[in-house]
């Protein structure tokens, strides 16, 4: 039961997404924020709730987070206040977290998604600021749970979408927006694998004729951005199914589960949800200023998806080419400049997210974690360019040492041998022998049959011992083959 | 709201009465509640809203490292511990 729902049926996704903002220090004490450390060593009277202690913002915080209301096109509140949400669980000291309520720091607001029928605009309900809770550790005991308090307090922004995602592709393409823009205007680092992203569901189904939605189902601990469409596309499943079979459904809370590939119903009582807000009297009331929005407007650089306008324009890319291109800054910025010393844009962008992408992917790591620089790369292409090295050669054996230890292309083409002959005379002489040792296959081209052709340019690329150029070598077999022979 | 249900109330703040107890808290939470209810009879049309009683607005700290506290204050007044962490009953998000 996994997969879209039919036509038959409609889904409607919203996501929450919680972003660890990049401060040095958490959002209401000075404790620095430095992911790994020995646990309970970044924890001080505030964040471990202890009585008689008063929590200050942290202006960073206020800053990034209007940074990132300004960039997705929301409004600041004008009034923007915190509230405490109360609930008890072990990995939260006070018993209540500092979040927003009904002042959040912003409203409104769209992020822009590359969807399969173009571009479409997902609303913003708001984004507001709250403190992460700790960290629970559950399997070092059998009988109990250990708890991390460095997590305790560190800065969130959480951006609710309004429901308009219609598709497990439409929320993985959001996520993917979403870190995207995060990343490039400085607001959160966005590393998956610190927990800086973190996203909750809310997912409908109802048949295609009901005006009203279905029961909303909330999903949670799916860690991944492909766990989320994992986890909405089994949820999809499961609802048109029971839709299907006239079933009931239920406004639940549902926990994916990985290993599994499925969702479980969250055994909650009844209180979960009732978090009793009330505003948060450590903390004054908040308000923007004009220079405050105007000086952070000033921090936010060309977004990922007017990068990949301009790329599409101004270097003739495809919009594919120049989506997967700005996704990230670093990729962009090194395409630029290889752009400025080598004016095929488009063999370059075919480097860029083909070899150059494959391996950052298959090492994990990012380009400046490399020992490519634009001159090596340019110098590679160019090698391939003039047909002194096999496109192949040039992806399997000199790239890898060119990224990897950063050599010289043309240095490990030599080394290696792998310099093609493109010389005419040289290849000239190789085919004048072919053509002379096989008469039967000329006869055979002369006869019509084109194949026969190949077969020399075969004989040619042995007897270089694979280097000559093969485009060069086909290109001289059939001249010289209409030349002596001509075909019949 | 007229009522508060005290069980319900007292265990979301996970305070720990005897049924004598919210016996004689239960109506005295109930004349509170209707003590402060007589604010809903004030025509506060027009008035703005207060977010906080202090007339202070925009207070920051910067983003600057203050130290951290040494590992042991706190721990040993914790009532169990493992190590550095905080030790508590077994928590797992139930699934049925």
């Amino acid at each position: 039961m996994k997969g879209d729902a039919s036509p038959e049926f409609l889904t409607t996704i919203g996501l929450e997404v919680h972003a660890q903002l990049s401060t040095r220090t958490k959002i209401f004490c000075g404790c620095e924020v430095r992911f790994g450390s020995p646990p309970n060593t970044l924890v001080c009277p505030v964040c471990l709730g202890l009585p008689g202690v008063l929590p200050v913002l942290n202006r960073e915080v206020f800053l990034l987070g209007l940074r990132a209301v300004l960039a997705f096109g929301g409004a600041p509140s004008k009034l923007i206040k915190f509230d405490r949400k109360n609930y008890y669980y072990p990995d939260l000291p006070k018993g209540y977290q500092i979040s927003q309520y009904d002042a959040p720091l912003g409203r409104g607001g769209f992020v822009e998604i590359e969807t399969s029928g173009g571009p479409k605009r997902i609303r913003l309900n708001r984004i507001h600021l709250e403190e992460d809770a700790g960290k629970l550790i559950h399997d070092a005991a059998a009988d109990s749970s250990l708890v991390d308090l460095n997590r305790a307090g560190v800065p969130l922004i959480e951006m609710v979408s309004e429901p308009d995602l219609e598709s497990p592709d439409d929320a993985h393409a959001y996520l993917s927006t979403l870190k995207s823009v995060l990343k490039t205007i400085g607001v959160s680092l966005c590393d998956m694998e610190k927990g800086h992203l973190r996203c909750d569901a809310n997912v409908s189904v109802r048949r295609a004729g009901d005006a009203v939605l279905g029961k909303k189902v909330e999903v949670k601990n799916m860690n991944s951005f492909k766990a989320v469409k994992a986890a909405l596309q089994y949820e999809i499943g499961r609802q048109t199914e029971a839709l299907g079979k006239g079933e009931g459904l239920y406004q639940e809370t549902r926990l994916w589960d990985e290993a599994k590939g499925m969702t479980f119903l969250m055994r909650s009582k009844e209180e979960a949800h009732d978090y009793r807000y009330f505003p948060e009297p450590d903390l004054v009331p908040f308000f923007v200023t004009q220079e405050q929005i105007e000086a952070e407007r000033r921090r936010i650089p060309e977004l990922p998806r007017q990068k990949a306008a301009r790329f599409a324009s101004a270097y003739g890319l495809s919009a594919y080419d120049a989506n997967l291109l700005t996704q990230d800054e670093e990729p962009a910025e090194f395409f630029e400049t290889c752009a400025k010393i080598y004016p095929d844009y488009k063999g370059l962008a075919n480097w860029m997210t083909g070899p150059v992408s494959a391996y950052l992917n298959e090492k994990a790591v990012s380009l400046s974690q490399t020992r490519l620089c634009p001159e090596t790369l340019v110098g590679l292409l160019q090698l391939v360019k003039e047909g002194s090295l096999s496109l192949q050669a040039a992806r399997e054996k000199v790239f890898p040492e060119v990224v990897g230890d950063g050599r010289d292309p043309k240095e490990v083409m030599e080394k290696k041998g792998l310099l093609q002959v493109s010389d005419e005379a040289a290849l000239d002489e190789w085919v004048a022998e072919a053509i002379r040792s096989n008469s039967k296959v000329v006869n055979d081209f002369k006869s019509g049959k084109e194949t026969a052709a190949m077969f020399l340019v075969g004989q040619v690329m042995r007897k270089s011992g694979g280097k000559a150029n093969p485009g060069k070598v086909q290109e001289l077999v059939r001249k010289r083959l209409l030349e002596t022979a001509g075909p019949a | 709201m007229s009522h508060i249900d005290l069980r319900y109330t007292s265990h979301l703040a996970r305070l720990g009465f005897k049924p004598e107890e919210l016996k004689v808290f239960g109506p005295q939470v109930d004349k509170i509640l209707h003590f402060v209810e007589q604010l809903n009879k004030v025509d506060v049309e027009g008035v703005e809203p207060t977010s906080h009683p202090l007339p202070l607005a925009n207070v920051f700290r910067e983003d600057k490292i203050a130290p951290s506290i040494e590992m042991e204050e706190f721990l040993q007044h914790c009532p169990s511990r493992h190590g550095s962490f905080f030790k508590v009953p077994k928590i797992i998000e139930e699934k049925s």
